[in-house]
């Protein structure tokens, strides 16, 4: 089992770079904030915790870690989108409103 | 069954993921691309859900509603120049999430025992606390720093390296005590107090030009935790998001310190806001400083054909995106070219100039890459820089005596004149003096980059 896990962990990271060291210095900022919403993923960890009804001190630590990694996908997906959003190519000058 | 369904939704994920982070290669298709992942995200917490340990829903669901809660703000209303405090605060809460996951876990095999801990996965779960631990300080005092609610100079007191590097090895033996045995709870919290303290004095030495590694480095450490979690817990979804997260913010901080030609280990312990007297400001003579009215600096603007624009730090705090893309269309309408010049340490945060560019309309192929545009300069009319200091040093290339010498920068001056927009002649955040700013070729014009920058506005709209 645990050399399953790491033949993951080293794939994923090789998949990471590979992919990774492609992306241009242009998204660099949404890619950080793309890959804070995807570490998010340790909600799965904490959905148990919460939810397992082990003693209540497990119960309240995995309830503040639901909250923490909740508000990390929410907040992470929303503003790479609202990023990824802002970035457009130079487009034959649709008549903009006139600057003001 | 149940465990199968939940494992296909794991693998549906990380699928999703990664070609979501794929997509981040092409501007014009981040957005689908990162929707996809989102949806992805959507499967995992789902198929989480049904899992059998999971009895009572409620403290999820409370947690869930809260978060979004959170969440929501985070993601939409915070400006892009504050960009930066943004990303510094979530790996916080990231780690954060992660360290509980693992106190949850080791709290419950001691005090609600199950089975006792394999060694495996005890020192899965002691990297991941200590690591995790150190991010959530860590990244909260970067937060403190970008927010300005603490000082952004680096703070250094003598001996701070030994103490930092006394402290870690304590912390590290502690780890291998609870490995050993891991019955030994005051050796895990006090492991876990260690590197709270860790994390605060890692990080307070660090000056905010540095920012941009700082923030890398802990990303990767942020996706680290979470892959350690992953190895505690035996759940490969986990392994393979802290993976990919570590990947990345490894590789931008490489790229951030090649940017800045410094070492990490030379970021992290150098702390170089010092301000090295070997190069004192002017050595006692002043300069000669060519200021200019913003009238004779439209005027250049005006009638210029090629004109590079190169925004810094000083843009984003002056919040000066939109003036700077209203004057650019200007000078377009005259028949000018402009370009966008970004250096990569430019700001706070890899990336950080673009996002304020692409908010403020600026389309993206008008942005450049240092060695995409570097050659241009010559050719160019009018450079203008907007608070931008250190990356576009000249001594960076010439001075060998130079704390920066070596850094890759902007050849600004090579272009046939230069307008550099700035508050006052204080020195940048190495404290070097800048003779690009003493050149022949280059004009001062001073004041708060939005102002002049709306003045330039109003004279290049009469010109």
């Amino acid at each position: 089992m645990l050399i399953l896990e790491l033949y993951i962990f080293v794939l994923a990271a090789f998949v990471g770079y590979m992919v990774i060291s492609r992306v241009p210095p242009l998204l660099h900022t949404p890619l950080m904030s793309a890959t804070n919403a995807i570490s998010g993923i340790s909600l799965v960890g904490s959905l148990v915790a919460a939810g397992s009804h082990r003693s209540i001190v497990a119960t309240i630590l995995g309830f503040v870690a639901v909250v923490a990694a909740t508000s990390n996908i929410v907040g992470g997906f929303l503003i790479t989108d609202r990023m990824l959003k802002m970035f457009k190519r130079d487009e034959p000058k649709a008549k903009t409103p006139e600057s003001k | 069954m149940r465990e199968h369904i939940t494992e296909l939704s794991y693998l549906v994920a990380a699928v999703l993921f990664i070609l979501g982070l794929r997509s981040l290669t092409r501007p014009d298709k981040a957005r689908q691309g990162m929707q996809l992942a989102a949806v992805g995200m959507l499967f995992a917490v789902c198929g989480t859900l049904i899992h059998h340990d999971i009895v009572d829903y409620r403290w999820i669901a409370g947690g869930l509603v809260l978060g979004a809660l959170i969440g929501y703000p985070l993601g939409m209303w915070v400006p892009t120049t504050a960009l930066p405090q943004r990303i510094a605060i979530s790996l916080s809460f990231g780690a954060l999430a992660s360290v509980l996951v693992g106190v949850s876990e080791y709290y419950h095999a001691f005090h609600g025992g199950r089975e006792p801990l394999e060694t495996f996965r005890m020192a899965a779960l002691g990297f991941e606390v200590l690591l995790g631990t150190l991010t959530v300080t860590g990244a909260f005092i970067a937060f403190g720093k970008l927010q300005e609610i603490l000082p952004g100079r680096p703070l250094t007191f003598p001996g701070q390296n030994v103490a930092n590097g006394v402290m870690m090895l304590v912390a590290l033996v502690l780890l291998v005590l609870v490995v050993i045995d891991p019955s030994r709870t005051s050796a895990f919290y006090s492991m876990i107090a260690l590197a709270a303290l860790l994390g605060v004095l890692m990080v307070i030495p660090i000056g905010g030009a540095d920012m941009p590694v700082v923030v890398a480095l802990l990303n990767s450490y942020c996706g680290l935790a979470a892959a350690a979690t992953g190895f505690a817990l035996g759940n490969s979804i986990l392994i393979i998001c802290g993976s990919l997260d570590g990947a990345s913010g490894f590789l931008l901080s490489i790229l951030m310190s090649k940017a800045m030609n410094r070492s990490f280990s030379n970021v992290l312990f150098g702390a170089f806001g010092g301000g090295s007297p070997a190069t004192a400001v002017g050595a006692g003579t002043t300069l000669p400083v060519r200021s200019i009215s913003a009238e004779d600096a439209a005027i250049q603007l005006a009638y210029a054909s090629r004109v590079i624009i190169v925004p810094g730090y000083g843009m984003a705090v002056a919040q000066a995106q939109h003036q700077v893309r209203e004057l650019a269309e200007l000078i377009e309408k005259r028949g000018g070219e402009v370009k966008y010049a970004i250096h990569p340490v430019a700001g706070r945060m890899p990336g950080h100039m673009n996002v304020l560019l692409a908010e403020a309309n600026v389309p993206y192929d008008k942005l450049y890459d240092m060695d995409e545009i570097n050659g241009e300069f010559p050719q160019t009319d009018v450079a203008l820089v907007i608070g931008a200091n250190d990356v576009v040093n000249p001594a960076a290339r010439e001075d060998k005596a130079s704390p920066i010498y070596g850094m890759p920068i902007l050849d600004v001056d090579r272009a046939k004149t230069v307008i550099v927009l700035k508050r006052g002649m204080a020195a940048g955040f190495a404290g070097i003096e800048n003779m690009l700013f003493h050149a022949p070729a280059t004009s001062m014009l001073f004041g708060d980059a939005k102002a002049s920058l709306s003045k330039l506005v109003t004279e290049v709209k009469a010109a």
